[in-house]
């Protein structure tokens, strides 16, 4: 028994309870924009219902909406059946609503119990309370595979075990309803089991849970029914056993999406750079790399997999020139044969040798946010003889440049006077794609190419890329989406704990062996 | 928060915080037991009704302009530059030492080389501060306000022991030789055959803050320097990815700040007293940051906010004069003015800016 595309009380099945959560006509605007149109959703008791979109489809919208952040301009809220007004977040809690958002809410120098109970104690003491939460963690963790230490430091926790003091905080409010924002997108793979373990557990025991990812995989995998929005509306709920991941796809973007890449078999040449034993230590006294030994290729795109915080950012910073203040750098490498200076060097430099730079964190340094696309368009080359004129810059020159390659990459929409924040996340990688790419580099760093991105710009931004390996630059991609070290590189270095595991290739290797090797387990560690 | 209309943002929003001000200063005057509209009639009538009070309110602006564009330069550096005051002091120890250095023939050789003595020691004395931070992490705030004490002591020092001519009685330096004087507005008028009235310290420096403000505008939008400062000011990240280095655009910027600062001295040291006094820069410095904020950093609007101050200034000491409204309460309105204008700028545009979200949703 499936749930059809619920528009109020016709869909609801006669013999079953109502719904949990039942949205009627939910409609909500941003001045112009028309963030949720006529939204109707209904989602069971007792099961894991997914919701997809591209990023600007509505979904944290309509999100925040229940969770009492936004005030919808229409339309009715039903748990339960019974129509409940959530004016703030309050009242969301008192509705059974617990959020897990994509970026914690913890206190990082408090325990798992105190921020547990933080803003949910008994009193003005706090024994009572602590001893309470105490009683209830040890059997929630017992019922739903939640295992915490209630007396550890949160920022001592891994980002796994926060996830879990999210859930824990929630359950401790006495939700039944659980939203969890892109969940695993912080996540080991096994992290990542673990996790949907504790759903299904979850679901077991009658508690409802709505999942927002973009990971079609993990929405086959887990979900029960799946809705989709697009462009603020809600166009379809299906029960997951009936559909497919290219079907969703096509429903997400509204067209036909391929969702592998479609390259040829690589030719690597030549290399063009190479490394060979790469060690820094942070100004902490941290060593956050220890000895990276690596060689990319001319007309190969090397992937390097790895959850986040294994290493990835700093590697790329220093091959960028830009490593965090105080960090001290050792190690040795050349880029088409000549030496590249690994300590002491600039991005400035890095440029001028042949170095281009997707960076990971587009917002806070690929773009300056509030200049506009034509600004944005020669950040980092600002200063390169044909952007200036006399003891000016030639913005003339600028725009012209920009107007013709926001042209040739799809920028939307075109406007060159528009501040970067202004664009889709996927624009915006566009613009940052756009200035590296036509710089023509011999190496190009890849930082999280698609993060945040919807699936037609990936698209985009993958073929690109593609086309910049087969014109013989090499490439060097970091990702913490497996799907796409998988689809893209032409071989794999899997990164864990400032270490190089080991390296596979694409077609004799599994999701499950890099799994593992991004977890710790492998070959670089003697087993 | 709903984004205005470029126009509603630079006019309206400081405009009603104008009304506001005044409107609470009307108020307080009231509760006095004075007439509001005796007291605007006076200030008016003050700084504005006669080419005597014009000159004064521009001798004031002068000042201002300086001091405004000094903030807002670091400011867009993402710096809060509120050393300005001991910049501006420093500034006019420089312009002192070029001045009693020579027996300048004329004002014309005297003016440029007097330019850059203020500009060189506001610089240096906004360099230290600068450098603590780009190399130290030393807070710039917290180091700018320090400077400001030291500047104020030092030149007490100064003027007490080694710069004051033996015999006087006052802690300030000899009068500068003739050739340093610099034309007065009214002259100038004169010359092209205008009459402006009665002399007032309105000067050529007037005409320097009016190019300051052009180039400033040059700089900051128009050259690589200016990116890269602007580009830093957003985004210490983004800067760093760029290959903009953050000490070179912290010492750089706070470098020109402190010179701007530091040009004030021409106008109030060599253009009026004509000599180096105690507290020459009489709040200056501090005035400067209710005008970068409300000129929103831009020359153009410090050009407006430094006349409006210019104004209160001028008009607020022809209400002491001409009125039983204490000067205290000159303080208070202008102290009403920095609050809206500056601090309660977004309370202004919340309440505006359903005005225009309802029109651009409909």
């Amino acid at each position: 028994m499936g749930l059809t595309a619920a528009t109020g009380d016709a869909a609801r099945p006669a013999t079953a309870a109502p719904p949990a959560i039942e949205l009627r006509g939910i409609s909500k605007a941003f001045g112009p924009v028309q963030a949720n149109r006529d939204i109707a959703l209904a989602v069971r008791r007792g099961t894991i219902h997914g919701i997809v979109g591209e990023n600007g489809a509505g979904k944290s919208t309509l999100m925040s909406i229940l969770y009492g952040f936004y005030r919808p301009d229409a339309g009715q809220i039903l748990i339960d059946g019974r129509e409940v007004a959530i004016r703030d977040s309050q009242a969301a809690i008192r509705a059974g609503i617990g959020m897990v958002f994509q970026h914690f809410k913890l206190v990082p120098n408090f325990t798992v119990l105190e921020n547990v109970i933080l803003g949910a104690e008994d009193g003005a003491l706090l024994a009572p309370s602590l001893g309470r939460a105490r009683r209830e963690l040890r059997q929630l963790a017992a019922d739903y595979q939640l295992e915490v230490d209630p007396d550890a430091v949160v920022e001592d926790l891994s980002v796994g075990h926060q996830q879990r003091v999210e859930i824990l905080k929630a359950l401790y409010r006495r939700a039944d309803i659980l939203i969890l924002d892109e969940p695993t997108g912080v996540l080991t793979p096994p992290e990542a089991d673990h996790l949907f373990r504790i759903l299904r557990g979850l679901r077991d025991q009658g508690a409802t849970v709505i999942l927002i990812t973009h990971k079609l995989r993990e929405i086959m995998q887990i979900t029960d029914a799946v809705s989709v929005m697009r462009r603020g509306e809600m166009v379809a709920t299906v029960p997951t056993a009936d559909t497919t991941p290219e079907a969703l796809a096509e429903l997400m973007v509204g067209r036909k999406v391929l969702l592998r890449v479609d390259k040829a078999p690589a030719a690597p040449g030549a290399p063009v750079m190479e490394l060979a034993g790469l060690r820094m230590v942070d100004a902490d006294g941290v060593e956050r790399l220890r000895g990276i030994d690596l060689t990319v290729r001319a007309g190969e795109i090397l992937g390097i997999a790895g959850v986040s915080g294994n290493g990835q950012s700093q590697l790329l910073q220093i091959l960028g020139g830009y490593p965090e203040p105080g960090a001290q750098v050792t190690g040795r490498a050349t880029l088409k044969g000549a030496a590249l200076p690994l300590a002491g060097a600039d991005a400035r430099q890095r440029r001028r040798v042949g170095i281009g730079n997707i960076p990971e964190d587009r917002q806070a340094e690929g773009l300056v946010m509030d200049f506009a696309a034509w600004e944005n368009m020669v950040f980092g080359h600002h200063r390169d003889p044909e952007y200036q004129a006399g003891a000016m810059m030639d913005n003339d020159a600028i725009r012209q440049r920009t107007a013709r390659l926001m042209q040739r990459f799809d920028v939307r929409p075109p406007l060159s006077d528009l501040a970067a924040r202004n664009f889709s996340g996927g624009n915006q990688q566009k613009i940052v794609c756009a200035r590296e790419i036509e710089e023509g580099p011999a190496l190009l760093l890849v930082g999280q190419p698609t993060r945040g991105v919807d699936i037609g710009a990936i698209e985009f931004i993958h073929r690109r890329l593609v086309e910049m390996r087969d014109a013989g630059a090499a490439i060097l991609l970091v990702s913490v989406e497996l799907d796409e070290i998988l689809a893209l590189s032409d071989r794999i270095a899997v990164m864990f704990d400032g270490r190089i595991m080991g390296e596979r290739l694409p077609g004799a290797t599994t999701a499950g062996e890099l799994g593992l090797m991004m977890a710790g387990v492998g070959e670089g560690r003697a087993r | 928060m709903t984004r205005l209309p470029r126009w509603a943002d630079l006019v309206l929003t400081p405009l009603i915080s104008l009304v506001l001000a005044f409107g609470l200063s009307a108020l307080v005057i009231l509760a006095i037991g004075e007439s509001p509209w005796l007291a605007l009639k006076t200030m008016v009538t003050g700084a504005l009704g006669s080419s005597y009070g014009w000159g004064y309110t521009l001798y004031y602006a002068t000042n201002f302009v300086f001091t405004g564009l000094a903030v807002a330069v670091a400011y867009h550096a993402g710096l809060f530059n509120i050393g300005g005051e001991g910049q501006a002091a420093m500034g006019g120890l420089g312009v002192a030492l070029v001045c009693l250095a020579l027996p300048w023939p004329h004002w014309a050789l005297a003016l440029p080389a007097a330019m850059l003595g203020g500009a060189a020691f506001g610089a240096l004395w906004a360099l230290i501060p600068a450098w603590l931070q780009a190399k130290r992490g030393s807070h710039i705030v917290i180091t700018t306000i320090m400077f400001n004490f030291i500047a104020a002591a030092a030149l007490n020092y100064l003027l007490a022991n080694v710069l004051r001519p033996t015999g006087s009685m006052d802690p300030a330096t000899a009068r500068f030789p003739e050739g340093t004087a610099l034309p007065r507005l009214t002259d100038m008028a004169a010359a092209l055959g205008l009459d402006w009235g009665k002399a007032t310290p309105a000067n050529v420096s007037f005409l320097v803050a009016l190019a300051a403000c052009g180039l400033v505008w040059l700089l900051i939008w128009r050259t690589r320097l200016g990116y890269e400062i602007r580009a830093f000011g957003k985004s210490e990240r983004a800067a760093r990815y760029a290959g903009i280095s953050p000490a070179r655009i912290t010492v750089v910027a706070m470098l020109i700040s402190g010179g701007l600062a530091g040009l004030m001295a021409i106008n109030n040291v060599m253009g009026e007293a004509g000599r180096l006094v105690l507290n020459s820069v009489e709040g200056a410095g501090f005035i400067g940051i209710a005008v970068a904020l409300m000129g929103r950093n831009h020359p153009l609007g410090i050009l407006l906010a430094a006349l409006l101050f210019g104004f209160l200034y001028q008009g607020g000491g022809e209400l002491a004069l001409f009125t039983q409204i204490p000067r205290e309460l000159i303080v208070v309105i202008q102290a009403l003015v920095i609050l809206f204008t500056g601090a309660l700028d977004n309370m202004v545009r919340m309440l505006i800016a359903p005005l225009f979200a309802r029109r651009g949703g409909a």
